[in-house]
């Protein structure tokens, strides 16, 4: 029977890594994702799980360690957040492109420069060409959900692809929200056993890894990750589907809320949609049609499902919590555009880039953005398609 | 069993042939030497460092290597081998693994000595049981001999060129093996190529059979990057241990031993002259480099042997 309880959302992570039991963890603290090695750490002292709790000396050597151990034939996670996953980048392409199914909590900071330890999503974003399968959560609930859903995701034969669940620094990650969670056997019969076809420690073969891949070679070991992203969409909406049949929550893609009928509506990724979704629902009283679609699969990009899914808007804002510098706009906006640019109707979009290191998105904020996205139905046309909210001044 | 140059030879390869290394490179030789000391029933996990070595020895489709094997990436080859233990660890625990490995790290003194370093203190650290071997072949050969922090004084390297106003590298070698000493770890040894690899051989076999982390220094000469003749392999390193140039010993439990002592101690520039690395040390005018490569070499080998007596 599944239980109700009250928890953070590190500390729903850490209990679903518990329920888990993996073979190897690779630990190191950076705020604000501390808090899942730590949990885990009593876990371990406690005689709770089995895993080799191997706390290194940074980033970079957990990342090494996790494809050391998947690599080996071990189920292999690890945690953490901002310069902590851009200390491992070099290292998300090598256990992307081995296909190596490690699993990555990442909790949502801002990059340094300057120093800020809270929430957006320019470290996950700037990750997001590394190979690495990604899901945002919005809430507590869903980063717990979406952490029992990545090893049969990543682990699937056909798929065989690291993924990082994503969930907001300190809105979620440290904020105590009512959750439901799984009984222990029942998450243990769902995620099942890690059976790697090949491993470093297989009895029968030896197995050499990560070999100099010359140019005869190198692109078809890209596009077999390329096609295995492909699949990783089918494989996403069947974990999903299963997990709805166990639990009752059923994940696809995105959620739409109030879009079917929606002229207006905003695109966004995280905890903000709890925010949209009451000003959705505070417009709505007001007699306007106005919608949301909240991403939850980022890696692999829902192209067509995001095109359908919005085409008959007449307007849309594209939500950025992350700053690319592109000095065009945002990674969620270009993608989003250029999924629309096929729709022979199309709304007039606007990306806007919000909440960067905290700053405070709230229900007066996004009822501006509706107000902003009216005027561009009334005037036929988009204005500055490239804008920012929340800033001072 | 008393050690058996012509049977350890006689012993099925674990490195084998038509890797790409550069006729007369060490590497080859230091890999080769530290498998031979794995006992054949045993199987191993080898993890390697970006390097001249990974890159002649693992071009996709081909493999030189016949026991398991994985590269990660230049920085991180401790940290790497400290998963596949770590795994192993609790597969075997889990009933899933019943094969005794061994495993082995293998890293030039780029990714040693410099950038691999933090990985390697870390794993030397939290104890895994594994061996860490540098192949230093005092520069960064395979992107084309730079300078790295085991780059002797005075060495000729292409970003410490000899110049009008440069006599080669600045600084002295990093010692690195007394580095890992400080670490407390079980067992720490210095060795090269001596005669019938007697030394290597029995260094490699107490390193892997030690429990806990072990980490063995080989200096393996590099024919391009030091600039001698690559048929002097042997005796390239001969001198550099009969100079004391790089003594051979080993610390146990943090106990230094001395392995060998030469009879009479060669000047240094017996081991620098037949190196191209080093000619602008003997052009006239050059005897001051001679003279304080000298001085630096004396004063290690005191050290050294103060703490092995």
């Amino acid at each position: 029977m599944a239980k109700r309880d009250r928890l953070s959302g590190n500390e729903a992570v850490a209990y679903a890594m518990r329920q888990i039991d993996p073979d190897v963890m690779g630990a190191f603290p950076i705020t604000p994702s501390t808090e899942i090695p730590q949990y885990f750490a009593q876990y371990v002292a406690d005689g709770l799980v089995h895993t080799e709790f191997v706390t290194v000396e940074s980033e970079h050597s957990s990342m090494s360690t996790c494809i050391g151990a998947e690599a080996a034939g071990a189920r292999a996670i690890t945690a953490t957040s901002s310069c902590g996953l851009a200390l491992m980048w070099e290292l998300l392409y090598v256990a992307a492109s081995y296909r190596l199914p490690v699993t990555l909590a990442c909790v949502n900071r801002a990059l340094t420069g300057p120093i800020n330890i809270n929430n957006d999503h320019s470290d996950s974003m700037g990750a997001r060409d590394t190979g690495w399968i990604q899901i945002y959560a919005e809430n507590n609930q869903e980063a717990y959900d979406n952490y029992l859903q990545a090893m049969p995701i990543g682990e699937n034969p056909a798929v065989r692809l690291p993924v990082m669940v994503c969930q907001d620094g300190f809105i979620t990650s440290h904020a105590v929200e009512n959750i439901e969670l799984c009984d222990d056997a029942d998450v243990k019969s769902f995620v099942g056993e890690y059976q790697p076809e090949h491993f470093l420690l297989k009895h029968e073969n030896p197995l050499a890894v990560g070999p100099y891949g010359i140019s005869p070679y190198y692109m078809e070991a890209k596009m077999g990750q390329a096609a295995a992203m492909q699949e990783a969409k089918r494989v996403i909406l069947e974990v999903g589907r299963r997990f709805g049949e166990m639990t009752g929550r059923t994940y696809g893609f995105f959620e739409s809320y109030q879009l079917e009928d929606a002229e207006t509506a905003v695109v966004l990724i995280g905890s903000s949609a709890g925010t949209a979704r009451a000003c959705v629902d505070e417009l709505r009283a007001q007699g306007k049609k106005a919608g949301m679609l909240k991403l939850r699969v980022f890696r692999p990009f829902p192209f067509d499902e995001i095109a359908a899914a919005l085409s008959h808007c007449k307007a849309i804002a594209i939500m950025d919590k992350c700053e690319s510098f592109s000095a065009a706009g945002g990674p969620l906006g270009a993608e989003v555009r250029a999924a629309l640019y096929g729709c022979k109707e199309r709304p007039v979009a606007v990306n806007y880039v919000y909440g960067l290191g905290g700053r405070d998105f709230r229900v007066d904020d996004c009822a501006e953005i509706f107000r902003a996205l009216d005027e561009c139905v009334a005037a036929g046309e988009t204005g500055a398609p490239y804008r920012h909210i929340g800033q001072r001044g | 069993m008393a050690y058996n140059l012509k049977k350890e030879m006689s012993k099925p390869e674990r490195f084998v042939g038509g890797h790409r290394l550069c006729a007369g490179c060490g590497a080859g030789v230091t890999v080769r030497a530290v498998l031979r000391a794995l006992d054949p029933e045993d199987k191993a996990v080898v993890t390697n460092a970006t390097g001249c070595l990974e890159v002649s020895s693992f071009l996709y489709p081909y493999t030189a290597w016949t026991d398991s094997y994985i590269h990660n990436a230049f920085e991180n080859a401790a940290a790497t081998c400290g998963g596949v233990e770590a795994a192993y660890n609790v597969l075997k625990r889990r009933g899933k693994v019943q094969d005794n490995f061994k495993f082995i790290t293998f890293g030039g003194d780029g990714g040693t000595y410099d950038i691999g370093f933090q990985s390697l203190s870390g794993a030397m650290e939290r104890g895994h049981d594994m061996v860490y071997v540098c192949y230093d072949n005092e520069a960064y050969m395979n992107t084309g001999i730079q300078r790295s922090g085991a780059t002797p004084r005075f060495a000729d390297a292409t970003t410490t060129p000899v110049g009008r106003v440069s006599n080669g590298k600045k600084q002295n070698k990093k010692d690195l093996t007394e580095i890992m000493v400080a670490h407390g770890i079980p067992y720490v040894a210095q060795s090269t190529f001596l005669t019938s690899m007697k030394d290597l051989h029995e260094k490699a076999h107490k390193a892997i059979y030690t429990p806990g982390p072990a980490f063995l220094n080989v200096l393996s000469p590099c024919p391009r990057g030091w600039r001698y003749a690559t048929e002097d392999l042997a005796e390239i390193t001969r001198l550099a241990v009969e100079s004391c140039a790089w003594p051979l010993f080993e610390v146990i439990d943090g106990e230094y031993r001395l392995t060998y002592e030469p009879k009479k101690k060669l000047p240094v520039a017996d081991f620098m002259r037949p190196q191209g690395r080093f000619r602008h040390c003997f052009a006239p005018g050059g005897e001051w480099m001679i003279e304080e490569a000298q001085q630096w070499v004396d004063q290690k080998w005191e050290k050294l042997l103060a703490k092995c007596r």
